[in-house]
């Protein structure tokens, strides 16, 4: 049974614009977020996850988006550095409540910024991070040390894509979804070298945040409308889960986002 | 050229960061170095590199830098150069970094500046007031001047070859060798010229007597009258057997025309010397219309400059030679600004002498009968050295020729 951490979306709202997603001009429908974030919850609980909550906080909209919280392996959790002050107050409310819960904290140098689970996902026995609009490489190199683990820096180069959650999804086959037009040339050539069994996701999904999935096994929670990937998917022996996540999106997020794993990986390799 | 140090460090091989930064730094016109390359050996381990970045400018260095930083790249900071104080008037500090004729920077409190001259065998002399460093021998030192210790703060660019076109220094790159297509050779040597002249560049040669017994001071004269010489380095004797010559057509008392020994020949040469210690010099001669022909005569009326160095078994000298050897070395070094091409022709204890005295900028034509003296020339910390083993006069002959044709 996988544990999972979610924020309750109770001050979530578009109050800053830090992607090219984010417009104050076209706010979030609250009861239309409520109903949407109860749907990735149930879903992730039905499909026999161990949810657990940390309690929201005022000023903080995108505290929902936990997977930004930091990265968990074992009983390690290294918080995130935020890029944008807007966020930065998040960081310690995520950490004291890890810390609560038992997670020996790990804190990256402060000048180092690194966006958590957002920017660091397992594929194989290496962890892939991006970097540029959010995570520093001198981010990748530290959490390299403290995990002892290979970690695969790629350059991000769509700001629409700003997180590499957003375009790379390993899957449990040990495949991954992903959108290559969102890396440089390298980027591509170190996923395609190191990643067997890609599955290119067009970017008419992509701009869905296809790529924005929560891989459970056999069971992947994704964004609706993504027929594509869905049939491909499905060609791969996984069965999707697919949901409305409108209200989310507008904030440059998604399922994925919404979701940190608890932790990602029990050890490294 | 403004260069930085960067680091970069972490899984830089199997990111692909190493080669994108290399890349990057080809593509934005600038050039690398790798100082030091460590690869780690287990999958986890991770690797490190040192790299030196060289930019055509200094905003371009910083766009890259910029650029290179988000890749990871830390910039090394430099460290400023270390000084002691000159222990007494001509005697360097211990340990003093000794300079060689590459173009030289130093790190000081946060700005580098540049060596001048680019002089081997020398120390650096810091005014950090001014911001300035100097290449100094011996004798330019004075007792508490700030002399540069140790290598920290230094960095030495060295020679890039030029890639724009293949001159006959690239052609020409491996060592001396005596069955060279020696046509060719000159052929692009008499372009190299031409090319300087165009470029507004500055020729010095330096001579032996053997232009003047071969018989090629006619050769010489004409190079001198067309414009293509600026400044003429020999000793005494280049300069008596040419005035000897001048004066009564022998060289060393041997008959040019004909190759004979003229009658009492060998006192021409000692008559020559006299006669222009009596003129009171050379310019002088030249102006009482005592000496109206030959190579110094040429360099008078052309308004080229000379300088005559003594040596021990100089017979006179003539007064215009300079028998004090630190003297004559400073009233070369003075001459030397500008030059873009040395040729040295005939002379193994100048060609060496001058050779220690320029930049390794400066392009070097090396022309001697004996081909160790050719080797020692052309092997002197320079790839722009180009070496022939031959007879002065056949060589010069064929140089005027070329030249007077594309002239």
């Amino acid at each position: 049974m996988r544990d999972l951490l979610l924020c309750p979306p109770d001050y979530y709202g578009i109050e800053y614009e830090i992607n090219p997603w984010m417009s104050r001009a076209r706010g979030a429908d609250t009861p239309l977020v409520q109903a949407q974030w109860r749907g990735l919850h149930e879903k992730l609980l039905s499909l026999g996850c161990n949810v657990h909550l940390v309690p929201p906080q005022p000023k903080l909209p995108d505290m929902v988006f936990t997977a930004n919280a930091g990265l968990t392996v074992g009983r390690k959790f290294i918080p995130s550095n935020f890029r944008h002050k807007e966020r930065a107050g998040e960081a310690p409310f995520f950490a004291e409540w890890m810390e609560k819960h038992g997670y020996e904290i790990v804190w990256l140098p402060d000048d180092q910024f690194f966006e958590g689970e957002g920017d660091a996902l397992f594929a194989g026995d290496a962890l892939f991070c991006g970097y540029k609009f959010r995570t520093d490489v001198s981010a990748h190199r530290s959490v390299a040390d403290i995990l002892n683990c290979l970690v695969i820096s790629v350059e991000l180069v769509d700001p629409r894509f700003y997180h590499i959650d957003t375009c790379f999804c390993p899957l449990t086959d040990g495949g991954a979804v992903w959108f290559p037009a969102a890396f440089d040339e390298y980027g591509q050539r170190t996923i395609r070298d190191h990643v067997p069994g890609l599955i290119d996701v067009v970017e008419e999904e992509a701009a869905h945040f296809s790529c924005n999935a929560v891989v459970l096994e056999r069971e992947v929670v994704l964004p609706e409308g993504a027929p594509e990937l869905m049939k491909a998917l499905g060609k791969r022996g996984f069965n999707c889960h697919p949901l409305p996540m409108s209200e989310f999106l507008k904030a440059g997020g998604a399922c994925k986002c919404l979701t940190m794993l608890m932790p990602q990986r029990e050890s490294v390799a | 050229m403004p260069s930085e140090t960067i680091e970069l460090r972490g899984h830089i091989i199997d990111s692909l960061i190493l080669p994108k930064v290399l890349d990057e730094i080809i593509a934005r016109g600038s050039t690398f170095k790798i100082g030091e390359i460590r690869i780690g050996e287990q999958r986890t381990d991770q690797s490190f590199a040192r790299i030196e970045v060289t930019a055509p400018g200094a905003d371009e260095l910083d766009q890259l830098i910029l650029r290179l930083r988000q890749h990871g790249a830390e910039v090394m900071e430099r460290k400023s150069v270390q000084l002691a104080a000159a222990p007494a008037d001509g005697v360097y500090p211990q340990g003093f970094y000794v300079t060689t004729n590459q173009q030289t920077f130093v790190q000081l409190e946060g700005s580098e500046v540049e060596v001048q001259p680019a002089l081997m065998n020398s120390a650096i002399v810091v005014d950090l007031v001014a911001k300035r460093a100097q290449a100094t021998k011996f004798y330019g030192v004075k007792k508490g001047m700030e002399i540069v210790v140790g290598h920290q703060g230094i960095r030495v660019a060295p020679l890039q070859r030029s890639t724009a076109r293949a001159d006959v220094f690239e052609l020409m790159s491996s060592n001396v060798s005596v069955e060279r297509p020696k046509s060719a050779v000159i052929r692009e040597m008499a372009r190299e010229f031409q090319r300087s002249r165009e470029e507004h560049g500055r020729i010095l040669v330096v001579g032996g007597p053997a232009i003047v017994h071969t018989g090629a001071a006619e050769h010489f004269e004409k190079l001198i009258k067309w414009g293509y010489i600026q400044l003429v380095f020999a000793g005494n004797a280049l300069a008596a057997q040419d005035i000897e010559n001048a004066l009564f057509g022998t060289s060393l008392g041997v008959n040019l025309e004909n190759g004979g020994l003229a009658h009492q020949g060998t006192q021409n040469h000692m008559r020559a010397i006299n006669a222009i210690r009596g003129a009171g010099g050379i310019r002088q001669a030249v102006a009482s219309g005592l000496l109206k022909r030959g190579i110094m005569y040429t360099c008078v009326k052309n308004d080229v400059d000379f300088v005559l160095a003594g040596s021990i078994g100089d017979d006179g000298p003539l007064p215009d030679v300079i028998t004090d050897a630190v003297e004559a070395q400073k009233a070369m070094r003075a001459k030397l600004e500008g030059i873009t091409i040395a040729m040295m022709m005939g002379t193994m204890l100048h060609s060496i002498a001058v050779g220690n005295l320029l930049p390794a900028t400066v392009k070097k034509l090396c022309i001697d009968i004996n081909p160790g003296v050719v080797t020692k020339l052309t092997d002197h910390g320079s790839f722009q050295a180009v070496g022939l083993v031959t007879d002065i006069e056949p060589f010069l002959r064929e140089l005027t020729d070329f030249i007077e044709e594309d002239r």
